[in-house]
C-alpha cells in the first residue's frame, strides 16, 4: 500500500443551499494522495454537488477547499483541470456532435503549425482507448456510440488528464462487469501512481473490492469517514439510510407468485428485425408476466427494446398484442396500444429538465391524451405526489424543475412518467440503473406488484441477481440475436452466464 | 399566467421581486416610459376627442400592434426551437393579396381578408412542413419564404404599391371602436385566443417540451411534427393580421417595404421577454411587454427629435442595456458585487 495520510484534497465545513434544499452542510471531507475513497449515499445525499463544488460547476456559500494544503477557487471545471483536478461527471457531457478524439482531447488538442493535428490526435486517442481494450473509430462522432463507449470515452478522457486528483461520479453505471475490471485496473495503476481517486457509486460490491476509505453523506450532512476494511457492509447500509434495511434481494422476499400463468401471450413479437440492426427475434410475455432480457452491452437488449416500441423502425416480424396484428411505427402508436418504454439514457432520452417534476410525471400520459383533453392541474398535481411519494423522488415539491433532481430520482421520475401512462406492457430498460441501495429494492418490489397487478414486463438489466429475482423467463442476447430462452429451474445467475459467454459454434 | 407564477417562494420581498422573470421587463418598459415623459413633457396625457382617445401611450399601442402580433407567433415558433424570418415576408405577401382582391375584383372585403390570413396560414404551413417533415433546419427553412416571399408579393401587386379605396379593409387599421382603434382590438383577441389555446389545453407543454428536449418528447410520445406545426401556421396567421394592418393604415400594399426587417423586432421581442432561443419554456405575455418596449423606444426617439439618423444606433443601446440586464452573467456579477460589497461592511461593523 502506497497510501499516505497526507490529504491531498480537503474540504472544510463546505455547504451550499439551492433555494429551500440545504444540499451540503458543513462538510469535511478528506482525500489522501495514492487512495481510494469511496463517497456514498442515498439519492439526493449530496454526493454530486460536492464533486461539483471542487470542480467549480458551483460557487459554495461558504466554507474551504484544500489542494495540497492550499485554499483554491476554482471558478470552472477548466480552472479545477489547470489544478489536476479531473472529474467524470455522472451525466456525460461531452459534445455529442464532435469526433470520439476531438471530445478526448478538447481544449488540448495536439498542434502543428497552429492548427490541430488530427492525425496526431486520432493516433493518440487510439492508443489511449486500446488502455480500456476499446477499439473502435475514433474519427466518428461521439453521438453514434452507446452510453457505455460513450461513458468509456469519458472516463478515457478525464484519466487521461488527471494529475492530482481524479473524480469518478458512478463511471460504472452502465458498464459489465468486463469494463468495470478494466477500469479498476486503470486506478490501481494511477492510485499507484500517487493519483488520489474520489469513487460514487451505488454497487457496494464494487466499494468493497476496490477502495481504501469511505465517506458517507447523507440529506446534505457527513455521517463520517471509515477504513472501508472496518466498516461491515450492513453498518455502512444502516449509515446511508439512517435505518438498518428491511428488504432484501432473494426469491423469498416475493410473495411467491400465485399469478395466473401459461396463457394465451398478451404480447408476440414474431421474427421483428431490421438489417444490420437486429435479427429477427421471437418473444412471448404473457399477462402478469416478467420477461427478463440478459446479455452484454451491445447485444441487442436494447435494439430489441427499441424495435418493439417503434422507435427504430422494422423491416421484417409483426407484433401481435392479445393476437391481433399491430403496426407501430413510432412511440405514439406504440403508447396507444398501451406500450410504454423506460429508457436507458436518462439525460438525452428520459427527462425534460426545464419542465417540473409534475410536468415530467405527466408528459406520456398527456400526449397520450391529446391536446385537447388536458389533464387538469388539480390532477396533475395529485399524480405527481401520488409519484413522489409511493417512488419515494426526493424533491421540496412538484415544481422544482426535473433537471435539477439528482441522478437517481431523475431515473425515478421517468419511471413515474411511464407509470402515470397506465400502460399494459411496460419494457424497462436499466430500470435500477444510479439507484441507492434502499430505493433499489423498492423498484424492485414495484415491478414484482406491476406484474402481480397483472401487468406485462420486459425488463432489460445488466445486473443479473436482480434479473433472476424477478424474471418468469429470461431472454438471453448475444450478438444482436437471441441466443437462448431460459425457464422455471433454469432461471439462474449462473445459467445465464453460462449461456452469454458460451462460445457462439461457428 | 405562468410567467407571474414562476418562482413559487412565500412571502414578498424585494428580492424574491427582482427574481421574477416579469419583473426585469416590465421594469424596462416603465423606466424607457418615464424617460419619454422627460424628454416630452405631455407624454402621458391622454385625451378624448370627438369620442377617440388621443394620446402618445395609445400611439405606441397602434403602432406596436404588428410587432406585438408578429411577437405572440413568434414566441410559440422559438419555443419549439425554431425561428421565423419570413413573417415581414408574409406581411408583404398578405397585405398585397387583401390589396389587389379589394381592388381588382368585386370580391366582398371580409372575404378578401379572410382569404388573405388563410394565405398567412399556408405560409405558415410551407415553413412548417419544411421544418417538421423535411427536417431542414428553421433559419434556413424560413430563408426560404423570407427572400422569395417579397419576390411572390411583387408579383401580386404587379410590382406596383396595390391603392385600394374600400373603407371595410381600411377599417382593419384606422377603424375605431369605443373611442379605441381597431388593431387594438385585434391584439388583444389574439393574445387572449392564443393564450387560452396554449394554457388551456396540453399544446402549451406540449410545446415546451419538444423545445426542451425534442428526442425525450419523441420517447414519451409526444407527435413534435404535428406541434411545430401549428407553431408555424399561427406564426403565419399573426403575420397576415399584421399585414393587413399595415396595409389598411396607408390604403396601399408595398410589396417591397411593407413589414421590412419586423422579424427582427420580433425576434428581439421575444428574448427581452426571456424566451429563449434554444426553446423550452415560453413567456407570451412578456413577448408583448418586449415589443412594447420596442415600440416605445421608437416613439420616444421620434418625439425627442432627436434626427432620424440617430434612430436605429439609439434603439440598439437601449434593448442592448434590456438584454444584458437580463443576462445571468451581468445578473450574477451584481449579486456578487453587492455580496462582497456587504461582506465588507460586516467586516468592518464587527
Ligand atoms: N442545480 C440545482 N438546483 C437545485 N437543486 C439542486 C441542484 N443540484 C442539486 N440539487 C439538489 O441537491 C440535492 C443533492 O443532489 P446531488 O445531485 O448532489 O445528489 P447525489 O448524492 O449525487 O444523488 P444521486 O445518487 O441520485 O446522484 C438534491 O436534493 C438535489 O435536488
Ligand atoms: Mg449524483
Amino acid at each position: 500500500m502506497t497510501t499516505s495520510t497526507q490529504p491531498i484534497l480537503q474540504t472544510r465545513d463546505l455547504s451550499i443551499s439551492f433555494g429551500s434544499v440545504d444540499a451540503l452542510v458543513s462538510v469535511d471531507f478528506n482525500l489522501r494522495a495514492g487512495e481510494i475513497h469511496a463517497l456514498l449515499g442515498e439519492n439526493g445525499a449530496g454526493k454530486s454537488t460536492l464533486i461539483k463544488l471542487v470542480t467549480g460547476v458551483y460557487a459554495k456559500d461558504s466554507g474551504q477547499i484544500l489542494l495540497d494544503g492550499k485554499e483554491i477557487n476554482p471558478r470552472n471545471p477548466r480552472e479545477a483541470q489547470l489544478l489536476g483536478i479531473s472529474p467524470v461527471y455522472q451525466e456525460i457531457n461531452l459534445i455529442p456532435t464532435l469526433s470520439v478524439a476531438e471530445n478526448i482531447y478538447l481544449g488540448s488538442q495536439p498542434m502543428r503549425f497552429g492548427l490541430v493535428n488530427t492525425a496526431a490526435m486520432n493516433k493518440q486517442a487510439e492508443a489511449l482507448l486500446n488502455r480500456y481494450n476499446i477499439d473502435i473509430d475514433v474519427n466518428r462522432t461521439l453521438s453514434s456510440y452507446s452510453v457505455a463507449i460513450q461513458q468509456l470515452v469519458a472516463i478515457a478522457r478525464g484519466v487521461d488528464m488527471s494529475a492530482k486528483v481524479l473524480i469518478l461520479d458512478e463511471p460504472t453505471a452502465s458498464l459489465d462487469r468486463h469494463e468495470v475490471e478494466t477500469l479498476f485496473n486503470v486506478m490501481r495503476q494511477l492510485k499507484a501512481d500517487g493519483v488520489g481517486i474520489i469513487l460514487i457509486t451505488h454497487f457496494l460490491d464494487q466499494v468493497y473490492e476496490i477502495s481504501d476509505r469511505i465517506t458517507v453523506l447523507r440529506n446534505g450532512f457527513k455521517v463520517g469517514e471509515y477504513n472501508t476494511d472496518e466498516l461491515p457492509r450492513v453498518k455502512l447500509i444502516s449509515e446511508m439510510l439512517g435505518h438498518e434495511l428491511t428488504q432484501t434481494l432473494g426469491k423469498q422476499a416475493t410473495s411467491e407468485t400465485a399469478k395466473p400463468k401459461n396463457q394465451e401471450a398478451y404480447i408476440r413479437v414474431d421474427g421483428l428485425g431490421r438489417k444490420g440492426y437486429l435479427e429477427p427475434i421471437d418473444l412471448t410475455v404473457n399477462e402478469g408476466e416478467i420477461v427478463g432480457l440478459a446479455g452484454l452491452l451491445g447485444s441487442g437488449r436494447t435494439e430489441t427494446a427499441l424495435l418493439i416500441f417503434g422507435i427504430e423502425g422494422h423491416d421484417q416480424g409483426t407484433i401481435y398484442v392479445d393476437g391481433q396484428a399491430v403496426h407501430l411505427r413510432s412511440p405514439s402508436q406504440a403508447i396507444q396500444e398501451g406500450f410504454a418504454l423506460c429508457p436507458e439514457d436518462r439525460k438525452t432520452e428520459g427527462i425534460v429538465g426545464e419542465l417540473t417534476v409534475r410536468e415530467n410525471v405527466i408528459l406520456a400520459l398527456q400526449a397520450k391524451r391529446g391536446w385537447f383533453d388536458f389533464i387538469p392541474i388539480k390532477r396533475q398535481q395529485e399524480l405527481a405526489d401520488e409519484m413522489i411519494e409511493a417512488l419515494h423522488i426526493a424533491t421540496p415539491d412538484a415544481e422544482k424543475p426535473a433537471g435539477q433532481l439528482s441522478g437517481g430520482n431523475q431515473q425515478k421520475l421517468i419511471l413515474a412518467r411511464w407509470l402515470a401512462s397506465e400502460p399494459k406492457f411496460l419494457i424497462l430498460d436499466e430500470p435500477t440503473r444510479g439507484i441507492d441501495v434502499g430505493a433499489h429494492a423498492e423498484i424492485i418490489n414495484i415491478i414484482k406488484r406491476l406484474s402481480n397487478d397483472g401487468m406485462s414486463l420486459l425488463v432489460i438489466s445488466s445486473e443479473l441477481a436482480e434479473v433472476v429475482d424477478y424474471s418468469d423467463r429470461v431472454i438471453v442476447l448475444r450478438d444482436h440475436k437471441k441466443v437462448a430462452e431460459l425457464k422455471g429451474d433454469e432461471v439462474t445467475e449462473n445459467r445465464i452466464m453460462q449461456v452469454i459467454a458460451e462460445e457462439p459454434n461457428v | 399566467m405562468s410567467e407571474m407564477t414562476q418562482p413559487a417562494e412565500r412571502g414578498f420581498s424585494l428580492q424574491s421581486l427582482t427574481r421574477n422573470r416579469a419583473f426585469w421587463p416590465i421594469f424596462a418598459l416603465l423606466l424607457i416610459l418615464l424617460g419619454n415623459r422627460l424628454i416630452a413633457p405631455d407624454f402621458f396625457n391622454i385625451e378624448v376627442v370627438e369620442g377617440r382617445i388621443f394620446g402618445s401611450l395609445i400611439v405606441i399601442l397602434i403602432r406596436g400592434a404588428p410587432v406585438v402580433l408578429l411577437s405572440i407567433g413568434m414566441t410559440l415558433v422559438i419555443a419549439t426551437k425554431g425561428i421565423d424570418l419570413s413573417v415581414g415576408a408574409v406581411i408583404a405577401i398578405s397585405g398585397a393579396v387583401a390589396a389587389v382582391l379589394v381592388s381588382t375584383t368585386d370580391i366582398n372585403p371580409i372575404l378578401a381578408i379572410l382569404i388573405s390570413i388563410g394565405v398567412g396560414a399556408l405560409c405558415g404551413l410551407w415553413n412548417g412542413i419544411l421544418v417538421a417533415y423535411f427536417n431542414i433546419q428553421p433559419i434556413v427553412a424560413t430563408l426560404i419564404l423570407m427572400v422569395s416571399g417579397r419576390g411572390i408579393a411583387q408579383l401580386i401587386t404587379n410590382g406596383q404599391i396595390a391603392i385600394f379605396n374600400d373603407e371595410t379593409l381600411a377599417f382593419v387599421g384606422t377603424g375605431v371602436i369605443a373611442g379605441i382603434q381597431f388593431p387594438i382590438y385585434i391584439c388583444i383577441a389574439v393574445f387572449v385566443i392564443v393564450m387560452l389555446l396554449v394554457r388551456r389545453t396540453a399544446i402549451g407543454l406540449l410545446i415546451e417540451s419538444v423545445g426542451a428536449n425534442d428526442r425525450a418528447s419523441y420517447y414519451a410520445g409526444i407527435k413534435a411534427a404535428q406541434i411545430k406545426l401549428f407553431a408555424y401556421v399561427a406564426s403565419g396567421i399573426c403575420a397576415a393580421l399584421a399585414g393587413l394592418i399595415l396595409t389598411a393604415d396607408i390604403k396601399g400594399a408595398d410589396a417591397n417595404n411593407a413589414g421590412l426587417w419586423l422579424e427582427l423586432d420580433a425576434i428581439l421581442a421575444v428574448v427581452i421577454g426571456g424566451t429563449s432561443l434554444d426553446g423550452g419554456r415560453f413567456f407570451l405575455g412578456l413577448s408583448v411587454i418586449g415589443a412594447l418596449i420596442i415600440q416605445s423606444v421608437e416613439t420616444g426617439i421620434l418625439q425627442s427629435g432627436l434626427p432620424p439618423t440617430f434612430n436605429l444606433v439609439v434603439k440598439a443601446i437601449v434593448i442592448l442595456i434590456v438584454l444584458l440586464l437580463q443576462s445571468d452573467v451581468v445578473r450574477r456579477w451584481i449579486s456578487n458585487s453587492v455580496n462582497r460589497l456587504r461582506g465588507q461592511m460586516r467586516g468592518q461593523t464587527a
